[in-house]
């Protein structure tokens, strides 16, 4: 298929080393009209410097409130082709492992139903099927449906939950990121695809503090796989490291933001009691050194991007907690908080800026869970607080 | 549609994904013991088995055609068995089980026109967001921006390497889909004219006391006169929240929407703790198709950080030490009253202390 609009300012964008989207969207233009209006719109959008999409729509699968997003244009006379070009949220499988038998799958239910386009993935994860009108909407979930496919999160609901690549191909996981996220999946099939709360809900499993899938930054809520116990140390494999050219002494022990390491060429020690657990040095030495062999995960609620009033990232609300199947000690703590927000919540208030507004303590008190120093940085600076009526002698 | 559609199935969540799992991976769960990098693009972790993986990774532009997917799965297919994996980044990733097959794999990436990097203390893909691609909020493109920044940057990525990973990310408005508030550099679209109000629009596509209640800075009120909502302009801080909640209220302005940069964010734990982003140019001209303004003071802050770092610095920790004062002197760039926090957190971020360098 020829090109059916003219696009010099995106043409530019198909030059250069770095991999083009701009061809991306050219090489499905060859069969389908989406695409093809697609390409026109966008180089509107970049001659007159602003975005030609109008404000969302509800669309979606009968018995789901989630898992499609509405896009219209608004130029659909000019753009046909994108008069509908709604998102379809397929939930990821964990890890972001595939067959190519799978992904064909998908890729074929898509030419036939949609743009062709596609995002691997979104940013919460989900594979992103880029563009299709309303009445596709139906044979594209049947079709993926049948194959074992069901739609992710959208909207005031769980939101699709990810993690990093964990036991399945890194020695730093203290915990099984990918059964943890599919069991939080499952579990929470219902409040992942009927928007139920007072807004989005965000889980994401980071095997270690490292944290490849950036929970701490963009996750309600926020498990980060750690250890109790000395690190353990391989101390021939050290020296290999100091004698392949590592300055352990600048590299290693100077960087230690506790100072809880010593090397003296020889040996290399550490005072566990006094590590903190941020993975520089087992990082850095990873033939030397291991995470401790007690392994559980630190649980860290309320991080958010910057609408409304600022960007939050999670604290601590659990230090460690064991993290193994059937995961109750966390589902139990999950109920516990959305009891607490569903309580509380605004509209659109996500569960960390509930606990800004009402109170870290009043959260723990109503959740029940025990104040622990690892939650803060420091204790409050004024000396203004609560007493209960249990603290006052009559 | 009125043909015979497979019947539906609901809440049976993803597949699971042992299904997917290359051998070695599925025999070596849980058991792995070290990885070492080899090159920019290739790494391998070794078992406690003495079983080995070797991993080469790939720069995807996220945005995919099916027929590339299908490029990818045909490679797959070639060389690992019929599996692979996409990373955070949007990376794709195939491995291998044996040393062997990794130059013939490498040898078809190239030949296929494929990016090969981004592996240790480089550039790896940027996180980012729909744009104007798919987004009615976008103030600027996303797609565009990552394409013209690495363009500039991709020997990072596929070569150089530098004092620690630079974590790049593009949102196409302050809602931030992704993790550009804690990334090394980050570009963000925004605004700084007023929304405009369509009052004819408000009382049938709005409600009234989630449009004020959007607002951070109290700047909207009811105005039950026109049925409509009023904006005290000089407590606007244009953050296009009230759009998002209220479609006749649009802020989108051609002439004066930008890019801003913020920088020093990370999201490890490593050395320092996780750190939000910090606003280092608060804006730039939306100049598609190639932003040159952009991409020029994003390669300035990325060279002073190449020149300044310490090995296994952060470029938020090489500012931590040196100061921002020093990173506005050694890159540059201007400071302005926009740089002065006047927002939800901005007694933490003013100087409590007389020590500072000039």
């Amino acid at each position: 298929m020829s090109m059916k609009h003219e696009t010099p300012l995106l043409d530019e964008l198909e030059k250069g080393a770095f991999p083009s989207f701009v061809k991306e969207i050219k090489r499905a233009a060859e069969h389908s009209e989406y695409a093809q209006d697609l390409l026109g719109q966008l180089e509107l959008s970049y001659k007159e410097k602003v975005t030609h999409w109008k404000h969302g729509g509800i669309v979606g699968v009968r018995g789901y409130g989630a898992g499609v997003i509405g896009r219209y244009s608004d130029i659909p006379d000019k753009f046909p082709g994108v008069a509908h070009f709604h998102t379809v949220r397929v939930n990821q499988p964990s890890g972001f492992f595939y067959t190519t038998k799978a992904l064909r799958e998908i890729c074929d239910i898509w030419d036939k139903y949609g743009s062709g386009l596609t995002n691997m993935h979104g940013s919460t994860g989900d594979i992103i099927l880029l563009g299709t009108n309303t009445e596709n909407l139906e044979p594209i979930f049947a079709e993926l449906s049948s194959r074992g496919w069901d739609l992710g999160g959208s909207g005031s609901a769980v939101r699709t939950p990810s993690c990093c690549v964990g036991a399945a191909r890194c020695e730093w996981a203290n915990i099984d990121t990918m059964a943890i996220t599919h069991e939080i999946t499952m579990r929470f099939q219902d409040e992942l695809h009927r928007p139920m709360f007072p807004y989005k809900f965000k889980f994401k499993v980071a095997g270690c503090a490292v944290d490849c899938i950036a929970s701490i930054a963009r996750a309600d809520m926020s498990i980060i796989g750690t250890w109790k116990g000395d690190i353990q140390i391989d101390q021939a494999e050290v020296k290999n490291y100091a004698t392949n050219g590592m300055d352990i002494q600048a590299e290693i022990i100077d960087m230690c933001p506790t100072g809880c390491m010593s090397w003296d060429g020889n040996e290399l020690k550490i005072d566990n009691s006094n590590c903190n657990r941020c993975m520089h040095c087992i990082a850095k030495m990873t033939k030397a050194l291991r995470p401790g062999k007690e392994k559980g995960a630190t649980i860290l609620l309320g991080s958010k991007a910057p609408i409304v009033t600022g960007a939050l990232m999670s604290w601590v609300i659990v230090p460690f907690m064991k993290m193994e199947p059937p995961y109750e000690e966390l589902f139990d703590l999950v109920d516990r908080i959305w009891e607490f927000w569903d309580e509380h919540g605004k509209n659109r208030e996500r569960v960390g800026e509930l606990i800004e507004r009402l109170g870290f303590p009043t959260f723990l008190r109503e959740t029940g869970i025990e104040p622990h120093p690892a939650m803060v940085k420091e204790p409050r600076r004024d000396p203004f607080f609560f007493w209960t009526e249990a603290d006052i002698e009559k | 549609m009125a043909e015979n559609l497979p019947e539906r199935q609901t809440d049976i969540g993803p597949p699971h994904y042992v299904q997917f799992l290359p051998r070695v991976i599925k025999e070596n769960y849980g058991q792995w013991k070290y990885h070492e990098e080899l090159s920019a693009g290739v790494m391998v972790h070794v078992s406690e088995s003495g079983a080995k993986v070797w991993t080469v990774r790939v720069a995807s532009p996220r945005l995919l055609s099916t027929d590339t997917i299908k490029d990818i799965c045909d490679l797959a297919d070639k060389h690992c068995d019929g599996y692979l994996r996409f990373t955070t980044r949007h990376n794709v990733e195939f491995m291998v089980d044996d040393e062997s097959k990794v130059q013939p794999l490498l040898d078809d990436l190239k030949a296929g026109g494929y990016m090969i990097g981004g592996i240790g203390d480089r550039i790896s893909n940027v996180v980012h967001t729909q744009g104007w691609v798919h987004c009615h909020s976008a103030a600027t493109d996303a797609s565009g921006l990552v394409k013209a920044m690495m363009d500039e940057l991709h020997e990072y990525f596929t070569e150089k390497e530098l004092p620690n990973k630079v974590r790049l990310a593009v949102a196409c408005c302050v809602n931030m889909c992704g993790a550009v508030h804690c990334s090394d550099i980050a570009l963000v679209g925004v605004h700084k004219t007023l929304p405009r109000i369509e009052h004819d629009k408000v009382k049938n596509l709005c409600e009234i006391p989630s449009t004020v209640a959007a607002c951070p800075t109290s700047a909207i009120s009811p105005d039950p006169k026109q049925k409509s909502v009023k904006i005290k302009e000089e407590k606007c801080m244009y953050c296009g929240n009230c759009y998002s909640v209220c479609p006749a209220m649009p802020i989108s302005d051609p002439k004066n929407d930008g890019v801003a940069i913020v920088v020093g964010g990370k999201v490890s734990n490593l050395r320092s703790n996780p750190t939000f982003s910090k606003l280092a140019v608060p804006w730039l001209p939306n100049n598609p198709p190639r932003w040159p303004e952009v991409t020029d003071a994003v390669k300035t802050i990325l060279n002073a950080y190449i020149a300044g770092a310490k090995k296994h610095e952060r470029l938020g920790e090489w500012i931590e030490r040196i100061g921002w004062e020093k990173f506005f002197s050694e890159t540059g760039l201007p400071f302005t009253m926009q740089h002065i926090d006047d927002f939800t957190f901005a007694r933490e971020t003013w100087r409590m202390a007389a020590t500072f360098k000039y």
